[in-house]
């Protein structure tokens, strides 16, 4: 690893907040998906291109 | 008078094959034809990331200018970009439910927009953290800053439309007009820096007389550039196809509280 010189705190800070925010909107981005197929079986729905992803 | 010739009884064999538009516009077609799109994006995505972060910290040097800080620039950059791309699909998709009432536009912008928001934030957050050490501020009110703080509030109240209507036909409609009429931020974000004073450099990768960086630093800012881009086209499909479901769950539950109504 190389060394980050004297403004550190703010390359690891912009590091950190940047990929933090990508595993939410990810993360976010799947349960939605997930949630929609859920309730898709739940209402008994059979096509294959709404259910399955 | 001779009888006419009888015509054959439409089948699925004798049926037209649908062009590639037309498959675009079938929302369960749409789907589909994308799905098996979405492993491979994004396993070629989380390639990019990682040779991104390798290059960003382990082989790319530090500014003559800036120091390490040049290192925020590989997350600003491609974030910056993407928060005006997604606003430029967007505004795309909008032609395409106002001109010619594609169902998968409407479904496009819907999708684009809170990826559209979260990204304009990050490109904020790095702005200021880069702006810090940099200029001496972490926030200063000039063309390109308060540009892109205005497209936060165009994607958050575009959001908000979305929400606040029942009937999302007729919610399309109104957020196509609002895309459209915002999109005029677009040209004024990208040319802030020409129009007005600013502490925000010119452009410096983009120009007609060439990139006036090094390609050692060139190196990480594309290949994260493309990272970013390839996570946002994934996350826009997986996003458009959960909204194609939302769609029919909607259509299915009226039509589950009709019957129960009967």
């Amino acid at each position: 690893m190389i060394g980050l010189g004297e403004h550190a705190e703010f390359i690891i800070a912009a590091y950190v907040g940047v990929f933090s925010g990508l595993v939410v909107l990810i993360g976010w981005t799947i349960y939605a998906a997930r949630r929609s197929q859920q309730r898709l079986k739940e209402l008994g729905d059979t096509r294959s291109d709404a259910a399955d992803q | 008078m001779p009888s006419p010739k009888p015509r054959p009884s439409m089948s699925i064999e004798t049926a037209p094959k649908m062009s590639w538009w037309n498959r675009l516009a079938h929302p369960g077609q749409f789907v589909q034809w994308t799905r098996p799109l979405v492993l491979p994006l994004a396993l070629a995505t989380a390639v990019l990331f990682v040779a991104g972060l390798w290059f960003a910290f382990f082989n790319s040097p530090a500014d003559y200018q800036m120091g390490d800080t040049v290192r925020i620039m590989y997350v600003h950059v491609p974030t910056a970009w993407l928060s005006q791309f997604v606003y430029a699909t967007m505004a795309v998709s909008a032609l395409g439910t106002l001109i010619w009432r594609h169902p998968m536009a409407d479904v496009s912008m819907k999708a684009a927009a809170p990826l559209g928001a979260v990204f304009t934030a990050m490109a904020l957050f790095t702005g200021s953290l880069w702006g810090r050490p940099t200029w001496g501020t972490f926030w200063e009110w000039d063309g390109r800053m308060t540009s892109t703080l205005v497209l936060l509030f165009i994607y958050l109240g575009i959001v908000a439309l979305w929400r606040a209507f029942d009937d999302q036909l007729r919610a399309a409609r109104v957020v196509a007009v609002f895309t459209l009429v915002g999109a005029i931020n677009i040209p004024i974000i990208k040319f802030s820096v020409d129009w007005w004073s600013t502490l925000h450099q010119p452009a410096s990768v983009f120009r007609p007389d060439g990139p006036t960086m090094p390609g050692s630093i060139l190196t990480p800012l594309f290949v994260m550039f493309f990272a970013f881009t390839l996570l946002f086209i994934t996350l826009q499909l997986i996003a458009m196809h959960t909204e194609v479901r939302r769609r029919r769950i909607t259509t299915l539950e009226r039509r589950a509280a009709r019957e129960g109504a009967k």
